[in-house]
């Protein structure tokens, strides 16, 4: 059906003032043939009426808005079933070019055009609603797994729970006490797991699975199709969100055979005095008798903390604890607790403190120089370095060493893999670090994975009070997520979109690239070697569109058909050094917002400038390079986030992958015999805007010496 | 006939940082309408006055902006700014809130578009950057800023008296007749997101804070780094403008100690080695002193930590500080501290001190209702302070922005959950 368009100028906020309205008029009329043109001094006032009346009774389906940033008034030019494009003339350019220059008026002639032919492109997105299970799948039975349940449970979800071991309760069942979680701080807790292991296994609506492992997932966010293997027999069932919190395992004791563990009887870790607290006595390995003196090693040896990579913020409470246990059974013992940094954050602090008022306990910074066995297995100790004078020597019943807390992630076969039955492959990809998490503060709980969320120890090292906390948030995220997907609605971080790709297979020369580029492994391979997309996994990034060779992948409101005619709208002025034409593909997370500060803060950039806003850098496809080429643009700047080991990109690999394809944009370059010059990546962080004019202004600079596109008017 | 009480699917988020923020985004998302109250005339609390975070050095405004943007795409939130619980009765499922606002003086016609402000005659100073500038009595708190309205300071501003911003505003948008106004709501849960206030350096007697202008807070240092901070982004001296060569971080300023805050406040540690490196990347030959105590960098933090120590111009000191003082003739500041490890006492010359002070509650006992418990330091005492209530992030205990957000993410479900549990009985 034939779109009717209306396009509606606003003349607020010095747009009128600084612009010949008439003009813009015409772009819309006399260029466009639009229908219906309306100016107003403030449609986000009562002239928004005239806009709804339009809809209503002139049929209008479509609006363009050249007004404020869409960014703003989101509310107010929100109209149901309407498809409305924001023409940003204010923040981007009155209140960022000088008033009535010819410059400034062509620029927002130009975003008009790019505007209106944008409103032509695109159609609103029919979601996918076809995934609609309503169970979440928890793997791990710990206190993070448990918490989920509950909580998935209670709020009126059903709930599949798989734990690998014959009992729930993970490490919180071993423990024998736990140290204080609330205030006053001041003595150690009893752990109540069994009070959790009771309600989940009483809940109707949670199957609880032990000895058991997850055989394969499949499937995407809504409908995930999972096998679990138990008792010998395979079971397959439909859920739709999953919640991995499959905790963590001890660090290879091998890693501390420099100091004993393994050879000397009485060195033992944290995770060995727990149980022996647990059985109620607390004695020397070799011979059995009571422990009257222990040393608790927080830390390495001078330039190594190898040893203690993990779990260091847990160790020292857990150190606290156990000398607790120690001090509290044998009364005249003597307990040494040797760290670099006693980690007791935020309120722990009382906690620590109620521990050095016991006169049994010594603390000292210490560097661990040499551990040997005395006569009886006594371990003697050589530290440098302390707090009791330099270098000492001390000789303990026993010699606590703290357990490293290891991610899961980092040893799937061990600790039970997703096995996800994805192209990209069966595990979770992980941080640096190897634990499943996001690598956004902000966003915790993501993972690389659309609709598998992590909790618990296997996202960080965390303790019994945060992990119960962890399982009750990931089971929100996974609810949120069932939700979302069952209406066709992308989560995180493009909440409420409802395109996703579509594949022009006619053409696709099964080259692979698209499935192995999307960062979230939402696209399988089909037997006929195409790409095979289940909606609910991607995350409208466009990274896929972007990495098409043949350009086959478009969504209904996102192409690269509109961005090159949105290109192509574009009025390039001939040969004139006055007057360049910069294209800037701009990240619409950091890149679009900072511009828009530039503009707020009324800081001046040129306006030689078109700003096309992107989903992410790494959806840009090389192909519009060369479009902007051809058609006479100067310079092509591509504005977004930084790539590299603290990458800000909310899609992962943006600029990573826009960096690797550069190297073909410059073989594009060099075939139209252009200079590599005119194509440059700027990176750009949400708070510079103060940079933003400064970046232009050289970039325009170096286009301007290495002279206009010849390209030009052809 | 008794009636069975309503259960409403709503739940009040007081306070609109970065806690209250993602409570209400994720219970929103996830089906249930919010209504957040906040006591600024701006979202984002504590976050919106940092540079950066710790550990990837990553701007606040990039999560808050995806933030703000699922507000506005989100018909199931609503909020005032500039408003504050007065009182809350009822039970899980049912409560009754009072919520009373302060007038703004600008309306929902306000286009950002700043004619107001170059008209007024009144200059007030910044809270925003603690006091380090001024704005005038009609403000937009910052360039990002959101909602993106103005204000009016009615502690000066003499309101009809002048009302030339009236006559400056094309859009009518200014009304110097608002008064407050008491509204109430019926809730199904409430969680309690009241964040906290810097301590009062000045009740530290022997750092000098409030004596010499060059000690500083860290709270003030990030809006010092900040580029739309007080001197655009300059760290200098806020005595005489000079550049910064040398810094001193005093760690544990009024905490850990019994005559100011008795606990750790998390972060500071974190904070100081991320300041450290605003103050490197702007002068490559200045020099940086961390005094600490014991450097708090838990979990993979240990990692950030030392990529941050491996720069040879940070050093690291463990001692507590004596006293600063500050050298009459070069107005350079001594800081006087006893080294534990070499077990001597240090005078240290810097140009600049930054004290690491603690976190405070927010939380105001008087204000709410419903035998609320707290502990000791005025931080809600358990996650569930009262049945149907839920505390997240610093309303709960100190803690970082990662934490937080997870506290209050938990607090989101179990408010749905209470909701849940009242409609089935």
């Amino acid at each position: 059906m034939e779109k009717k368009i209306g396009v509606y100028i606003c003349s607020g906020c010095d747009i009128g003032t600084c612009l010949d309205s008439g003009k813009l008029i015409d772009v819309a009329t006399t260029e466009n043939n639009i229908p219906i043109v309306r100016t107003s001094p403030a449609f986000c006032l009562e002239d928004a009426q005239m806009i709804k009346d339009d809809i209503e009774r002139e049929g209008v389906d479509t609006v363009v808005i050249a007004a404020c940033s869409p960014r703003v008034n989101t509310d107010v030019f929100g109209f149901k079933g309407t498809f409305v494009e924001r023409v940003n003339i204010r923040e981007q350019v009155v209140w960022s070019h000088p008033a009535n220059h010819p410059e400034t008026q062509s620029m927002a002639e130009d975003y008009l055009r790019m505007g209106i032919v944008r409103a032509q492109k695109a159609t609103p997105p029919t979601p996918f609603t076809e995934a609609n299970e309503r169970t979440v799948l928890i793997v791990g039975g710990g206190a993070a797994g448990l918490a989920a349940a509950i909580d998935s449970a209670g709020t009126g979800f059903d709930v599949v729970l798989v734990e690998k071991s014959a009992k729930l309760g993970g490490y919180a069942a071993r423990l024998h006490m736990q140290f204080p979680k609330r205030s006053p701080y001041d003595g150690l807790e009893p752990v109540d797991i069994h009070s959790k292991i009771h309600e989940v296994e009483s809940l109707s609506n949670v199957r609880v699975f032990t000895e058991a492992e997850v055989a394969g997932i499949s499937g995407q966010p809504g409908h995930f199709e999972v096998t679990i293997r138990h008792g010998g027999a395979e079971e397959r069932m439909a859920v739709g969100a999953i919640v991995m919190a499959t905790g963590w395992t001890e660090a290879d004791p091998a890693i501390f055979s420099s100091y004993g563990l393994g050879s000397y009887p009485n060195v033992v870790t944290s995770i060995t005095l727990e149980e022996m607290a647990s059985r109620g006595e607390i004695v020397r390995p070799s011979d059995g008798q009571p422990v009257r003196s222990a040393a608790f090693v927080l830390c390495d040896g001078p330039g190594d903390d190898s040893h203690f990579a993990y779990g260091g913020n847990v160790s020292s409470l857990v150190a606290l604890k156990q000398a607790m246990y120690i001090r509290e059974r044998l009364p005249d013992s003597i307990v040494y607790i040797l760290y670099k940094d006693m980690q007791t954050p935020g309120q722990y602090e009382y906690f620590y403190k109620r521990v050095q008022k016991d006169e049994g306990v010594l603390f000292s910074q210490g560097e661990i120089r040499s551990v040997a066995e005395g006569p009886e297995h006594k371990v003697l100790l050589e530290v440098d370095n302390t707090l009791m004078g330099g270098a000492i020597r001390m000789e303990v019943d026993i010699l606590v060493l703290s357990a490293g807390m290891v991610p899961a992630t980092l040893d799937p076969e061990a600790s039970g893999s997703l096995n996800l039955q994805f192209l990209q492959g069966k595990d979770l990809p992980t941080t640096k670090f190897g634990f499943a998490d996001s690598h956004f503060i902000c966003f915790p709980y993501e993972t690389r994975r659309t609709g598998i969320y992590s909790a618990g120890a296997v996202r960080q090292a965390m303790d019994l009070a945060a992990s119960a906390q962890d399982g009750t948030a990931a089971a929100l995220k996974a609810i949120q997520c069932i939700e979302k997907s069952s209406a066709g609605v992308a989560v995180h971080p493009r909440v409420g979109d409802l395109s996703y790709p579509s594949f022009f297979m006619q053409r696709c020369t099964s080259c692979g690239r698209c499935s192995q580029e999307c960062p979230f492994g939402a696209l399988e391979v089909d037997d006929n070697q195409h790409p095979s997309l289940d909606p609910n996994r991607c995350r409208r990034c466009g990274i896929c569109m972007g990495a098409c060779p043949v350009q086959i992948i478009s969504f209904d409101d996102y192409s690269v058909d509109m961005i090159s005619s949105m290109i192509k709208a574009v009025e390039i002025p001939e040969d004139d050094e006055e007057k360049p034409r910069i294209l800037v593909f701009a990240c619409e997370n950091d890149a679009y917002p900072a511009l828009d500060m530039a503009g707020i803060s009324r800081l001046n950039y040129p306006a030689s400038v078109r700003v096309i806003p992107v989903r992410c850098l790494g959806s840009v496809n090389s192909i519009l390079i060369a479009d902007a080429m051809s058609r006479g643009f100067d310079g092509v700047a591509l504005m977004g986030c930084k790539p590299g080991e603290d990458y800000q990109c909310h899609f992962i690999r943006g600029s990573e992958l826009l960096e690797n394809r550069m190297e073909n944009i410059k073989e594009t370059l060099d075939r139209l015999a252009l200079e590599a010059e005119r194509v440059k990546v700027m990176e750009v962080e949400i708070s510079d805007s103060d940079k933003i004019p400064g970046m232009l202004e050289e970039f325009v600079e170096t286009v301007r010496e290495v002279g206009l596109n010849p390209f030009k008017g052809f | 006939m008794e009636t069975v009480p309503s259960v409403y699917r709503t739940i009040l988020v007081v306070g609109g940082g970065i806690a209250g923020i993602t409570a209400a985004l994720e219970a929103a998302e996830a089906g249930y309408e919010v209504f957040l109250v906040e006591k600024e005339p701006y979202l984002g609390g504590r976050v919106a006055q940092l540079n950066k975070y710790f550990p990837k050095l990553c701007p606040p405004y990039c999560g808050l902006e995806i933030n703000f943007q699922r507000m506005k795409k989100n018909p199931q939130i609503r909020f005032a700014t500039l408003a504050e619980v007065e009182s809350i009765s009822g039970g899980p499922g049912n409560f009754d809130v009072t919520i009373k606002q302060h007038p703004r003086y600008i309306n929902d016609r306000c286009t950002a578009c700043n004619a107001c402000v170059p008209v007024c005659p009144v200059d007030r100073p910044n809270a925003f950057n603690f006091g380090m500038d001024t704005t005038k009595a009609v403000y937009l708190p910052h360039e990002m800023a959101f909602p993106m309205k103005y204000v009016i300071d009615d502690s000066v501003c003499t309101l009809t008296e002048c009302a030339k911003c009236v006559e400056a505003c094309e859009y009518d948008a200014i009304d110097l007749n608002m008064v407050s106004k008491t509204f109430d709501l019926k809730v199904g849960a409430i969680i309690m997101a009241t964040g906290w206030m810097p301590y009062d350096a000045t009740r530290i007697d022997n750092l000098g804070f409030g004596r010499y202008s060059d000690v500083i807070t860290n709270v003030m240092m990030e809006r010092l780094a900040a580029p739309n901070g007080p001197t655009k982004g300059k760290i200098v001296r806020p005595s005489d403008g000079k550049p910064v060569n040398s810094v001193a971080f005093i760690q544990c300023a009024g905490q850990r100690d019994e005559t100011h805050l008795g606990y750790c406040s998390g972060i500071c540690c974190l904070a100081s080695l991320k300041q450290a490196t605003y103050v490197r990347e702007r002068n490559p030959d200045s020099h940086v002193s961390i005094f600490y105590i014991d450097l708090r960098t838990p979990g993979t933090y240990k990692f950030f930590s030392k990529k941050i120590l491996s720069d040879p111009n940070i050093s690291t000191l463990k001692g507590k500080v004596a006293r600063i003082i500050e050298d009459p003739t070069t107005k350079e500041l001594i800081v006087e501290a006893e080294d534990i490890l070499l077990a001597e006492i240090l005078r240290v010359k810097v140009d600049l001190v930054v004290l690491a002070t603690g976190m405070v509650s927010s939380a105001e006992e008087k204000k709410t209702a419903a035998d609320l418990q707290y502990d000791k330091d005025h931080f809600l005492l358990t996650e569930q302070p009262a049945p149907g209530i839920f505390a997240a992030g610093c309303a709960r205990g100190p803690v970082d922005v990662a934490t937080a957000v997870q506290d209050a993410t938990a607090a989101a479900l179990k408010s749905m959950r209470t909701i849940q549990t009242a409609a089935r009985r």
